[in-house]
């Protein structure tokens, strides 16, 4: 039986992909991702935002009331050296590049194009297999239309291409007016794959504290439908990879996005909550099901549920009611 | 041999060769010499090798005491060993120096010398503590220059392994070891070529080892002691001719020539001067000068030898024409016939006189003089009055100089008009706060001017003893010729103002000469700027005929996102201005400087640094001065008019900086000074101040408990007194039971004294429920509510003072109405310390005395000008003493015998005169409970009643009672101080004093660091956190001092944290006080020292309990006389990582990237340390003390 599939020119032994979460901050788990069938791993995003922050924070923290009484001219001691973020993930990446033989796949972050193109080089040069470009952007400024924030986007990318080899992935958001269009759009600007969708952390109010806080809510399974529909939308009118991601938690979850036409199934909050362990589980459910449905490979599934070849096109472009409504009708 | 020129301090060039030559060092922080043991540190922690090619072992110890004892021990078994100290840290070493000497062990203790703790503390140099060391043996060598203390170092380095002779090596604190200037560098060859071997052979020979033992330290009796003492006579004359070879051999290798006693001047001079240390460079400047251009018969000499003192060495120094002498000693030792140096001097002449071979014909007239105590300036207008001195017949002996000795009239006059300055070298002054960078930007320029250009150059910083917005002055000088002037700018060419309003605060024209440039950043576009200077520094700049250039710095700081750091943008300008470099080679070579300092910090900082350097020059602008001052702002007064005589005529003084002018007889005889004097001095240095929004209160009172500078106040009042108040004057009607129908509650803002920290809108629990964002409290900006509030702050002080009968003391609603007797300290903003002591003066503050040790708090508590401690309207208050660092409990202790003692003489007294006062008063006095406020305030009663019975008694006994009286209204001493002091060196008086059962209440102002010198680790310091001497993280955990407290049994033990648990603070403190025993407090207190944002202290305090590294509890030994368990744990188990908390703080999270791998084991370990902890103390709270020992008895039964 074949379960391996292509992603963005890597050749992966099956479509399981743990996508960036903080597992892969440490280097046993990613080991144990890669005992437990991983065919790759996206590391936990590096965020220029973040970077810095922590330069502006070691700065203004060491530099804080210095200089300002004569008894306490500084507060800390002189340090050589500061292993700042990017280094620290740099090294993290080529330690994990020593540790494993599966594609490791770095994640960035960027907020200035300078900051893009920097850190994807950087991340190239430690090794990294493959980048995926975590574009985590909500469009809340009312002076910034959706084509120019698609035209950052499309530019981003761009760059990004322009400076380095490995295959470059775009991690999207679902929240744009005419996704096939931004989809094209990347895809014609030399995107190596899609990776749909990325999710929001969405803040919640304390209502007694009277303080918006972050929730982090991890993924349920409803939540892979999105991904479904807009990769079955997509298969076959790009040249672009098609990776799926949220809300993938059961071999049966693998196998549909498989049928939709993706090319790898990512994963964090099932691994989160269920342990790395989850994926040999995955891997042997699909496995079974191929079996007990006499699927020889993953290559005989992909796309074979994808709008281009389902007998009812529409099913995917209309709203849920519509076709039920639809449904009811041809019974009739 | 070409060597490299670097620009350093003092303190960088003695480390440099101390720690070349060391192989052990041993210290102990104490400013002004921390920097020798820091940098030491720093270079041991990133393997810098010593000249022999290993890496010397840093240690810090728990005093000076300590180091001293380390340092013998360390010499005794054969390393090389050196230490750094000062002052009172020099004293605790005497002890060890008799014994290193009198053991003839090579040692040299570099020194910045600093005045020692008399009336009164000082930071600064002068020669009291190392003229204190003069009879132990050590020999002393003086440097007055940082170049000299680069090379005397080493040359002293030398001489005590040739003599066997240990050194003192000490140059003024401040003066020397904090001047930054362009010297050259010995290298290690140079070190190397000094450094003979065959002696440190001889040195490890003699040393204990079990390998070949001997045995000393004996002890002796009459029989031979004496004749032991005198064995090391020749190593003391030999001593002498050794240095004077050293430094003949240093002159070979470095072309720097060095004398025992160097002299300068007219070779047939007739009068001169005789002193040491950095004084004599201006010495040396004002005689060049007096003999170029005066063509006076003067002349100098330096002393750089002074023990062993050689007659020999300085006759041979002294020209034979020298008619008249004048030794200047910079100490002050009271009582005797005249200071050290001078008498040395007059013993030597003398000798030689009274010998065969006489030096002069004529015995020479010498007098002797004090100067420059606590780094007094000293100028060559001052040295030439010191000639002209003896140009009288009979000159005056035992002289000041720099003073107006009005008292005793021992003070030369001198010209302040006298200036030699000239202007082939350029200075400059620059005025800027701590907080803006200034000082660390003029740093800067020093090193590139220095390193860059040919020139010489000299950085002197002058800071402000405030900790919050503190200003500072730079004097720059720099020229092509050697930098002598070891004094202040008197005349600048180019003065900078870096923040507007220190134009309000200081005459920061004064010193600029005519035609000179200004340059003053100004908030202001440059067509207003003109507008907003004030009048009388128009006129300055006018007559004066400026050059004026202004920059909106705070815009440009703003748009490269530097924040409120103009020091870049103010450097650039500097460059631009000056001229000292090309333009375009000036920027080059600050962006240079910027890579340098800021690289490691991360790329982004250093690209901020240098848009602000690219933005600057197109808002730098030049404005035509107009012909007259038309600007309508006055310089506001010093002081309100309505301040006491002593503040208006001496303290406004040194508030304006002009405390040089203050006169002997204003000054206290014996340091003993009034309370209440901070409200005077209005700093206005928030720029942001809480607003409060009475709809949204709901009057918890939290706001006026964290305020660190009591800046935040509140009253309950009866309404009737309102009808007079100012129209903006916010009030709202008093919640709660214990108040009558018809009160006020107001919450009002003392806008001037605030430091905008704001830990009250932090801690605030009341939303606006309209707008989520705001609360009860909001910033606003200061400047437009400044005039209002300061009338309402007025009007609010007289408002009546809650009876304190009245007041729920453990409620913080209720207590937080008691006036504050601590107030507007020079704290940091956001102090974590302050509330606690805060609290104490309101709580108890009316029957308190303080014993303080010395560090933050009695820094903030007692740095002139002003202080905090305040008198209530009865004229109580906490009476507040600071005696050392190391015997604070002692201290307090002594107090509480001392009030013990004349209360029980009080009562005893009592008794006797029962018949005459009535047993009824007497009874009810010698019962009462004063367990509280009306406990108290009764007896207060009773006590006034029984004073006027006595004022009609003429007994002896009655008037002995009279005296004694106030002792029978219950004292409470409180025992202050921070975790240097309680964990390190002051811990083995606080562990007597504990177990000594005296009712005193110690309060632990934990801050984790020594915070007052700079962040050195003490045993308080958690483990992982990083600070200086664990630069790789601490590798221990904190010392668990309540628990070694518990382990007495009768002592209260508390630790509390007030962001976490506010009720708990005051429930303990009320405890602590309550008990009649021993209470120790130990409070968690945030501190910028931590690398936090200092607003958010108290959510700090709060994750420190919540993680379980700062468990909140009580042990009240009362307990178990009820069969209960004393310990009650206030906090609940761990319920948040460890790193969750430590991580938020820079002293924590900077080592996971300075240290990533050993701050991953360090956290492992730190957090089975607290889980260890907690359990422990866990268990230790449900232990059954029901049955207390009863059981047992039982049993034996």
């Amino acid at each position: 039986m074949d379960l391996s599939t292509n992603y963005m020119g890597l050749k992966l032994k099956n479509p399981i992909v743990p996508s960036a979460s903080p597992l892969s901050n440490n280097v046993d788990n990613v080991k144990k991702m890669e005992d437990a069938g991983a065919a790759a791993v996206v590391v936990y995003s590096l965020f220029e935002e973040q970077i810095t922050h922590e330069s502006g924070e070691l700065d203004h923290y060491l530099a804080y009331g210095t200089e300002s009484y004569a008894e306490a001219i500084n507060y800390f001691p002189e340090q050589e050296s500061f292993n700042l973020t990017p280094v620290q993930y740099l090294d993290h990446i080529a330690n994990l590049k020593k540790a494993v033989d599966i594609p490791i796949i770095g994640s960035l972050n960027g907020v200035s194009s300078g900051g893009w193109v920097k850190y994807a080089r950087n991340i190239e040069q430690a090794g990294a297999d493959a980048l995926e470009l975590n574009i985590y952007y909500v469009a809340a400024n009312p002076n910034l239309n959706s084509l120019e924030i698609e035209k950052t986007y499309v530019d981003v990318l761009k760059e990004v291409k322009k400076n380095v080899k490995i295959p470059v992935a775009m991690k999207l958001s679902p929240f744009f007016t005419s996704m096939s269009s931004i989809a094209k759009g990347l895809d014609e600007a030399g995107a190596d794959a899609l990776v749909l969708f990325n999710r929001f952390y969405q803040p919640d109010f304390d209502l007694e504290k009277l303080e918006v806080v972050p929730n982090l809510v991890l993924s349920t399974n409803w939540e892979m439908r999105l991904p479904l529909r807009w990769i079955a939308i997509l298969y076959g009118n790009l040249k672009s990879s098609l990776g799926a991601t949220s809300g993938i938690h059961t071999h049966e979850d693998v196998i549909k996005i498989m049928m939709a036409g993706g090319d790898v199934a990512m994963m964090a909050s099932e691994l989160l909550v269920n342990g790395i362990g989850r994926i040999s589980e995955i891997i042997k459910g699909i496995e079974r099901w191929m079996e007990e449905n006499e699927y020889k490979s993953i290559d005989m599934m992909k796309g074979s549920m994808s709008q281009k070849k389902i007998a009812q096109p529409a099913a995917f472009e209309r709203a849920n009611y519509m076709k039920l409504l639809q449904s009811y009708k041809t019974i009739l | 041999m070409t060597r490299v020129k670097i620009t350093i301090d003092g303190n960088e060039a003695a480390a440099h060769v101390a720690y070349r030559v060391s192989e052990v060092i041993a210290i102990y922080p104490i400013t002004p010499s921390s920097p020798m043991g820091e940098l030491s540190d720093a270079w041991s922690a990133t393997d810098v090798k010593n000249i022999w090619g290993t890496v010397p072992s840093v240690t810090e110890m728990q005093s000076e005491g300590g180091a001293a004892g380390a340092v013998h021990g360390a010499l005794q078994t054969g390393a090389l060993t050196t230490t750094f100290t000062a002052s009172q840290g020099l004293f605790l070493m005497i002890p060890n120096m008799y014994k290193i000497a009198g053991e003839l062990t090579p040692a040299v203790f570099h020194v910045s010398a600093r005045s020692i703790a008399a009336a009164a503390l000082s930071i600064f140099g002068d020669h009291s503590d190392v003229m204190s060391t003069r009879q132990t043996g050590f020999g002393l060598m003086c440097s007055g220059s940082v170049q000299e203390v680069m090379d005397l170092a080493l040359i002293t380095h030398a001489a005590t392994l040739e003599s066997r002779i240990p050194f003192v090596h000490f140059f003024d604190g401040f003066r020397t070891s904090h001047e930054v200037i362009k010297i050259e560098q010995l290298d290690d060859d140079d070190i190397r070529a000094m450094i003979d071997d065959k002696f440190v052979n001889e040195f490890k020979g003699r040393a204990l080892t079990p390998d070949h033992p001997v045995l000393r330290g004996t002890a002796q009796n009459p029989d031979v002691y004496f004749q032991g003492r005198e064995t090391v006579n020749k190593f003391y004359n030999a001593c002498p001719s050794i240095v004077q070879a050293q430094m003949d051999k240093f002159a070979k290798l470095t072309g720097r020539k060095y004398k025992l006693f160097d002299y300068f001047g007219a070779p047939d001079a007739k009068r001169i001067v005789i002193m040491m240390g950095s004084g004599a460079e201006t010495a040396e400047e004002t005689v060049e000068y007096l003999t170029a251009q005066m063509e006076e018969k003067v002349g100098l000499i330096k002393v750089r030898l002074y023990r062993p003192f050689s007659i020999e060495h300085l006759l041979a120094a002294l020209p034979k024409t020298v008619e008249k002498i004048s030794v200047l000693d910079r100490t002050k030792e009271p009582g005797s016939i005249g200071e050290p140096l001078y008498l040395d001097v007059v013993t030597a002449i003398t000798e030689s006189m009274n010998s065969k071979n006489p030096h002069f014909n004529k015995m020479p007239v010498v007098v002797g003089g004090r100067y420059g105590l606590s780094s007094k300036e000293f100028t060559p207008t001052m040295v030439k009055a010191v000639f002209d001195n003896l140009k009288a017949v009979e000159p005056k002996n035992h002289f000041t100089i720099g003073i107006v000795d009005d008292v005793t009239n021992t003070n030369l006059q001198f010209d302040p008009n006298f200036v030699i300055e000239r202007d082939d070298v350029v200075r400059c002054l620059f005025y800027g706060l701590g907080a803006d960078g200034t000082v660390g930007a003029n740093k800067n320029s020093i090193k590139i001017i220095g390193e860059e250009t040919e020139n010489f150059a000299q950085g002197y910083f002058v800071y402000d003893s405030k900790k919050s917005g503190s200003t500072t002055v730079s004097h720059l000088r720099f020229g092509k010729r050697p930098i002598r002037s070891t004094y202040l700018i008197q005349t600048a060419r180019f003065v900078g103002c870096h923040q507007f309003n220190l134009l309000e605060k200081f005459d920061v024209l004064g010193n600029i000469v005519d035609g000179g440039t200004f340059l003053l950043n100004s908030p202001y576009s440059k067509n207003e700027t003109w507008d907003k200077i004030p009048n009388k520094v128009q006129q300055q700049i006018i007559d004066k005929k400026l050059k004026l250039y202004v920059i909106d710095g705070y815009t440009v700081a703003n748009n490269t996102g530097m924040g409120g750091r103009v020091n870049t943008i103010m450097q650039t300008c500097f460059f631009a201005i000056s001229g000292i470099l090309p333009k375009e080679e000036a920027i080059e070579q600050i962006k240079i400087s910027i890579k340098k300092t800021y690289g490691i910090k991360g790329e982004d900082i250093v690209r901020k640094n240098y848009e602000a350097v690219d933005q600057t020059l197109e808002n730098l602008f030049e404005i035509n001065v107009p012909e007259k001052a038309t600007s309508t702002i006055e310089l506001p007064p010093i002081v309100s008019d309505k301040a006491p005589e002593y503040v208006k005529n001496v303290l406004s003084k040194i508030i304006a900086g002009e405390g040089d002018d203050v006169k002997v007889s204003e000054m206290p005889v014996d340091g003993t000074f009034p309370l209440s004097t901070t409200k005077w001095e209005k700093r206005n240095i928030a720029l942001d101040v809480p607003e409060w929004d009475s709809e949204w209160c709901i009057q918890c009172g939290k706001c006026a408990l964290v305020c660190p500078h009591a800046a935040i106040r509140i009253k309950v009042y009866d309404k009737e007194n309102i009808k007079s108040a100012p129209q903006s004057f916010k009030h709202m009607d008093a919640k709660g039971k214990e108040f009558p129908d018809g009160y006020a509650y107001t919450i009002q803002v003392a806008v001037e004294d605030c430091t905008g920290c704001e830990l009250c809108v932090e801690v605030c629990p009341a939303k606006n429920k309209k707008e989520t964002r705001l609360k009860a409290l909001n910033m606003v900006s200061q400047i437009p509510i400044r005039e209002q509030e300061k009338i309402n702050f007025d009007y609010f002080l007289e408002l009546p003072e809650i009876d304190r009968r009245l007041v729920n003391t453990s409620l913080i609603k209720s207590n937080q109405l008691l006036e504050p007797l601590f107030e507007f300290s020079g704290a940091c903003s956001g102090c974590g310390e302050t509330p606690y002591v805060k609290l104490v003066s309101q709580l108890f503050g009316d029957r308190t005395i303080v014993a303080n040790a010395t560090g933050c708090s009695s820094i903030y508590g007692g740095n002139l000008p002003t202080t905090p401690w305040a008198t209530n309207k009865d004229g109580r208050g906490p009476a507040w003493s600071n005696s050392l660092f190391e015997d604070n409990a002692e201290f307090g202790m002594g107090m509480r015998l001392s009030i013990d003692k004349q209360t029980q003489f009080a009562k005893e007294l009592l008794a006797k005169l029962k018949d005459i006062i009535g047993s009824e008063l007497v009874d009810a006095i010698l019962t009462a409970e004063q367990k509280d406020e009306a406990g108290i305030y009764e007896q207060r009663e009773r006590v006034t009643k029984l004073k006027s019975i006595l004022e009609k008694n003429n007994s002896i006994d009655g008037k002995k009672l009279l005296e004694a009286a106030d002792f029978l209204v219950k004292k409470s001493v409180w025992i202050i101080g921070g975790d240097g002091w309680a964990y390190d060196i002051g811990y083995g008086g606080l562990d007597h004093v504990l177990a000594s059962g005296k009712n005193v209440n110690i309060l632990v102002l934990d801050t984790e660091v020594y915070s007052n010198t700079g962040g050195q680790m003490s045993k308080a310091t958690g483990m992982g956190a990083v600070a200086k001497f664990a630069a790789a993280g601490k590798p221990t955990a904190k010392k668990d001092l309540s628990m070694m407290a518990m382990n007495y049994g009768n002592v209260y033990v508390a630790k509390v944290a007030m962001g976490s648990n506010d009720a708990h603070t005051v429930r303990a403190f009320l405890e602590a006080e309550a008990y009649d025993g021993p209470s120790l407090i130990i409070a968690y207190s945030h501190c910028i020292a931590h690398g936090i944002n200092i607003s958010k202290g108290l959510e700090h305090q709060k994750l420190a309990v919540d993680s379980g590294y700062w468990p909140l509890f009580r042990y009240n030994p009362e307990n178990t006389k009820e069969g209960k368990n004393p310990l009650k744990l206030d906090s609940k188990a761990p319920k948040i990582k460890l790193e969750d908390y430590i991580y938020r703080e820079t002293r924590y999270k900077m080592l996971t990237k300075s240290h990533p791998k050993e701050a991953k084991e360090l956290l492992t370990s730190a957090q089975e340390e607290v889980l260890k902890r907690w359990k422990l103390y866990e268990q230790m709270a449900i232990i059954d003390y029901s049955n207390n020992g009863n059981e047992k008895e039982e049993k034996a039964n």
